[in-house]
């Protein structure tokens, strides 16, 4: 099902990059990250599609691209579909013999609207379909590019632009949606999380997403120092806290056989390791009004909610 | 100078017509979700690709948004793509219809018309397209089947032309044209495949400055569909102007060279006038509607009236030349609208036509008759009303009402 390919830290820094700086991202962008990791896991000629959001904005102001690669973008709730017509239509080039690469991939790129919301449509389309591509979502947990909105992506407790932590209400007062479980429910070859801090564990999914023969899905986290009121110099810090507090655990589902991943898999097997989730939400503004007297109780529901999570996880994993 | 091809003739109705020119297209990619009354054109051609009689790759979506995406994608690939839908899945589509103008990606969709809800109807009007006017496609509204197997095939060639790669829409009218049987004379599939070609695909300049294919090419790694500001937008959009320009050329040049080996050529792509050359009274019409009309026309004539009919087969580009050099000397016109355009002045095409006559000296008496939404039936006698109507307003030098319902309860 997948390739034996081994990279060492120096090949993959010395690969070229595909995802090319100048672009316009902010400082302490984890997505803009992301995006660089998930092109040096390319095996050979690749087409890439990006929903409108802050790396599609980013990298295309024209007359000006950040993509060594073919790359298209149309609209928002679409990046699937795109795909789809991208597949079908090398899939038909090529029989008719109309052209000559022996295989071309194919990645879609969204964010958590695009992907969560308004996109999970044409993305359960695609997938029952089965169209052979790769749609990565790098989730930072809210409509950056229009200004922090909440999203079905954004965490209980979050404080947005329409979440606001009031007087009265303690920021989004809903769960994220467990998209990689409904990704999984499709019964599709190929699912898993990612987070930047592992890099390694990020490029080889990517890379597994990329070769696996059918669709795959991959959901990358991706903190956005802009919306989450958070440090620039913390993007990787956090990347790492969520996992360590398994807020965000690693991953994968081959066939629907969910596996931990070794960063997650430590804390399974030692769970003292695993830190409280008080030690990540402390790093973000938009968390921040639970630290004050009146929402501190909403710590421990998070709490709660993460365990509960984790656990359920465990169980599926075969691991309790 | 090529002769007619022999042709078959074939018992079709316009959605079958439509099916069938698909398949001698050699259309790579189809992407489509079914929708009353359009649903004959994707069953049908699901059976071709059931039965292996097509090489193309048929993907069912989700939803109309995704159908059109997938088109529009597949096309920048360097595939020939094909979709069809009708009223609320062709409004479903209204985003992408604008992203598929501007990426310049020449989609060929067939629209089966029909009202737009609320209420619900799934009968015959042309609110759906009209309500598409500005998303930059090329729109063709036919008379009959005949002419839906005719227009699709004539299509790909004008939309692919480098000169213009816009999208079009072929519309035939919902169950008048969509559902009934017809007699259609088709062209063998090889000279239909060699009439439009294989996919032309124009150079550009790569951000690189490289010279190279306009796709998505591995070997030229082109960004399209960027985010274009200020600076920028602009420029795209009055490029797309120039092309709908240029569709004025190809169109009759198109519709000449498809005379050539069918035998059937309607006006000159463009319009279609008929018994226009000394008319005193005359309506512009689209659609199946023109098939009542020219009857109405021919009983007209032989009672000595001077009518005439202007059939709008071209809405976009409006052919403007055209409308004014065949009505100018005309002393009455109807516009005969098959939508409304609420709180506007009248129906669309009376906005266009009226509009596109003012500048001529001694312009004719242009009134509106709205007619047939939600499918009503409109008879000949109504026909011949709106004729007497004009008739009247010729003699009395006044119109009465500006515009008016035909067939309507009031």
């Amino acid at each position: 099902m997948f390739s034996e390919w081994k990279f060492t830290a120096k090949e993959i820094a010395e690969k070229p990059d595909l995802f090319l700086s100048g672009h316009r991202a902010c400082a302490g962008c984890a997505p803009a990250t992301v995006l660089r990791l998930i092109m040096k896991a390319v095996r050979g000629p690749t087409i890439v599609t990006n929903a409108t959001g802050c790396m599609e904005v980013v990298s295309s102001i024209y007359p000006y691209t950040s993509w060594a690669v073919p790359w298209i973008h149309t609209a928002f709730e679409n990046a699937a579909a795109n795909a789809s017509g991208i597949e079908s239509a090398l899939k038909i080039l090529k029989k008719k013999g109309k052209i000559k690469h022996e295989h071309v991939d194919v990645i879609a790129l969204a964010g958590d609207g695009g992907t969560y919301d308004i996109g999970i449509q044409a993305l359960s389309g695609a997938v029952e379909r089965g169209h052979d591509f790769l749609y990565v979502l790098y989730d930072n947990e809210a409509y950056m590019n229009t200004g922090i909105q909440r999203s079905g992506g954004t965490p209980f407790g979050a404080s947005t632009t329409t979440s606001p932590a009031g007087t009265v209400i303690p920021g989004k007062l809903q769960n994220k949606k467990p998209i990689a479980d409904i990704m999984v429910a499709h019964e599709i070859p190929y699912v898993a999380t990612a987070s930047p801090f592992y890099w390694r564990d990020l490029i080889t999914k990517a890379r597994k997403g990329i070769e696996v023969d059918g669709p795959a899905f991959l959901h990358v986290f991706a903190p956005c120092p802009r919306g989450w009121r958070s440090d620039p110099a913390k993007s990787i810090e956090l990347s790492r806290l969520a996992v360590e507090t398994c807020i965000f655990p690693l991953w994968e589902a081959i066939n629907g056989e969910y596996q931990l991943s070794t960063p997650s898999k430590v804390l399974a097997l030692a769970p003292q390791k695993k830190k409280p989730v008080r030690e990540y939400l402390k790093l973000q503004g938009r968390f921040r009004h639970l630290f004050t007297p009146k929402f501190e109780k909403l710590t421990e529901e998070i709490q709660r909610i993460t365990d509960e999570r984790w656990q359920r996880l465990l169980r599926k994993c075969g691991m309790t | 100078m090529q002769s007619v091809i022999k042709q078959e003739i074939l018992a079709l109705n316009g959605d079958e017509a439509v099916a069938l020119a698909v398949k001698q297209s050699d259309v790579d990619v189809v992407a489509a979700y079914p929708i009353t009354p359009q649903t004959i054109m994707v069953e049908r051609f699901s059976e071709y690709v059931a039965n292996g009689e097509v090489e193309t790759e048929f993907v069912c979506t989700e939803s109309e948004h995704s159908a059109l995406t997938a088109c529009l994608t597949a096309s920048v690939t360097g595939a020939r793509a094909f979709t069809a839908s009708a009223s609320a899945g062709l409004a479903l589509m209204h985003e992408i219809l604008f992203v598929t103008s501007g990426c310049r990606a020449p989609v060929v969709m067939a629209i089966a018309n029909r009202a737009l809800s609320a209420p619900l109807n799934i009968h015959c009007d042309h609110s759906d397209t009209m309500a598409q006017r500005d998303s930059g496609w090329i729109q063709i509204y036919v008379e009959n089947a005949q002419e839906a197997y005719d227009s699709v095939i004539q299509a790909f060639k004008i939309a692919e032309n480098p000169k213009v790669l816009l999208p079009v829409i072929v519309g035939l009218d919902g169950f008048t044209l969509s559902h009934t049987l017809e007699n259609v004379k088709v062209l063998p599939d090889n000279i239909v495949r060699k009439f439009i070609g294989t996919r032309q695909l124009p150079f550009v300049m790569t951000h690189e400055g490289k010279r190279a294919l306009f796709k998505l090419d591995p070997e030229n790694s082109m960004s399209m569909g960027p985010i274009a500001l200020q600076n920028y937008y602009f420029e795209f959009k009055r490029q797309q102007e120039e092309a709908m320009k240029n569709a004025l050329e190809v169109i009759p040049q198109v519709n000449e060279e498809y005379a050539q080996i069918s035998g059937r050529h309607y006006g000159d792509g463009l319009l279609e006038p008929y018994h226009l050359e000394d008319a005193e009274i005359a309506t512009v019409c689209l659609g199946s509607t023109a098939g009542t009309v020219k009857t109405v026309v021919d009983e007209l004539r032989s009672e000595g009236v001077k009518a005439g009919l202007l059939r709008l087969r071209t809405f976009r580009p409006l052919p403007v030349e055209g409308i004014i050099r065949y009505l100018q000397k005309v002393k009455a016109v109807g516009i005969m609208d098959r939508s409304m355009s609420f709180g506007g002045h009248g129906g669309p095409a009376f906005h266009e036509i009226r509009h596109t006559l003012y500048d001529i000296q001694n312009r004719p008496y242009i009134v509106n008759y709205i007619y047939g939404l939600g499918g009503r039936d409109t008879s000949p006698s109504q026909i011949h009303r709106i004729y007497e109507n004009l008739q009247k307003i010729v003699r009395t030098d006044h119109v009465e009402h500006l515009i008016n319902y035909v067939g309507l309860r009031e």
